[in-house]
């Protein structure tokens, strides 16, 4: 196997352990709140704060946590982080705090935060810890816009591209750009179906590419099928 | 002078059924407690299971943490510690649950017990009880709704159980696992969507 690097640990979270495609986790978020890419964009930023502060947290106390009662350790860690993201939202961002809802208190029930604490940082030293959350992060980042793009895209016709950024010392969502296409609108996409349609769809596409892989795998080994 | 919605209800009881189980549906509108509606809708049996022990706990937080919010945190000034103090409830009441069940009825254990544990981490639980404060509900009016938004995951993930053991059946190899399950509540989310959104409450 190959050497353990910062790196390498980071593009692990982003492709071979994807949390939504690959490991199935963290489901409830990526769907309600991707109604648009702006929403994506500012659940994954809550979400990859607490994920850091939990990850960094729980590798460096690992050692003196005893282990019968580890898991609510790991919540009362993970609500420490998950309160502060929510009055940091709740001061500065009000807009998008609307717009999360519920699902910002709920990430403390989050299985990818819970499951990295156990199956990760709590095996692991410091630094590959956050390796793995930020990685862990961006590979969560690129879903939630993804399914936000597509259903933005053909929900409303056009896709409203924003980032965080401070204006006359106003922090917000400042949009900056859109692209649309030209084609009737379908309200579903926006709907909740649109949402498990899409999840669905795409997670159908992995896998016929992923089963001609190893196909085209079989095929080169010269196995008879 | 502790203020509060009141106990009694004073909201109409039947539209916050109806939303509880149709119009805002946890699994299929709000999206609340997915990774339990993939994992255990595999077969009827253990969704049966799962749907029996979140209706119970669901309920059964709404009682708890309706008193723990208006008594404690809300004249202390504490509603930031709410998430904190919901989930330690719940967890603690799973837990004790866990122990009399296990101790006084093994039956009902292997039944129920093995989804205990899964569910202090279930999102439509928590979500439940955040939503009884958000909306100002009175104390009848909450535990109703928790226990409606129960019904609503339990016909949920029954159905879906149903559907996939069919496909399983008919051999649809591609559609079995995850993807027939998202592909089940897409058909079910346009009904209810659709359905009920024509009917005025």
């Amino acid at each position: 196997m190959a050497e353990k690097s910062f790196v390498r640990e980071v593009v692990r979270g982003i492709i071979k352990d994807n949390p939504v495609f690959v490991l199935v986790l963290g489901l409830c978020p990526t769907l309600a709140v991707t109604t648009s890419f702006a929403n994506g964009l500012g659940m994954s930023f809550a979400f990859a704060f607490v994920l850091l502060g939990s990850n960094f947290f729980v590798s460096l106390i690992r050692k003196i946590i005893p282990s019968g009662v580890r898991i609510p350790i790991f919540l009362l860690i993970i609500c420490t982080f998950v309160t502060m993201v929510d009055m940091l939202l709740e001061a500065y961002l009000p807009p998008m705090y609307e717009a999360l809802g519920i699902f910002v208190p709920l990430i403390v029930v989050n299985c990818i935060v819970i499951g990295r604490a156990e199956a990760y940082a709590n095996r692991n030293s410091v630094i590959f810890s956050i390796a793995d959350a930020i990685g862990i992060s961006i590979g969560y980042l690129l879903v939630l816009l993804l399914i936000g793009s597509i259903r933005e895209l053909f929900g409303t016709g056009k896709i409203q591209f924003v980032m965080l950024m401070v204006k006359g010392g106003v922090p917000g969502f400042y949009p900056i750009g859109e692209v649309s296409i030209p084609i009737a609108p379908a309200t579903v996409m926006i709907t909740p179906a649109g949402a498990f349609f899409t999840i669905a769809t795409l997670m159908l596409l992995i896998k016929i590419i992923g089963d001609r892989k190893r196909m085209m795998q079989l095929k080169k080994e010269g196995v008879e099928l | 002078m502790i203020e509060t919605p009141g106990y009694l209800p004073t909201e109409a009881l039947f539209p916050i059924v109806v939303d509880a189980m149709f119009t805002k549906n946890f699994l299929l509108v709000m999206f609340l407690g997915l990774c339990s509606y993939v994992g255990l809708t595999t077969s009827s049996e253990t969704s049966k299971g799962m749907s029996m022990a979140v209706t119970f706990v669901m309920t059964m937080s709404a009682i708890l943490t309706w008193p723990i919010f208006y008594y404690l945190l809300k004249p202390n000034k504490l509603m930031f510690l709410q998430t904190i103090c919901f989930i330690l409830v719940i967890a603690s009441f799973v837990q004790l649950v866990e122990f009399i069940i296990h101790r006084y009825s093994p039956a009902l254990y292997r039944s129920l017990g093995i989804y205990l544990p899964l569910i202090s981490t279930n999102c439509a639980v928590l979500g439940v009880v955040l939503l009884n404060v958000k909306e100002d509900f009175t104390y009848g009016a909450s535990i109703v709704y928790a226990f409606g938004a129960g019904l609503g995951y339990s016909w949920v993930m029954l159905a879906t159980a149903a559907i996939r053991e069919k496909l399983i059946m008919r051999g649809v190899d591609r559609f079995s696992g995850f993807i027939g399950a998202f592909f089940a509540a897409m058909m079910m989310a346009l009904i209810v969507v659709s359905y009920f959104g024509v009917v005025k409450l």
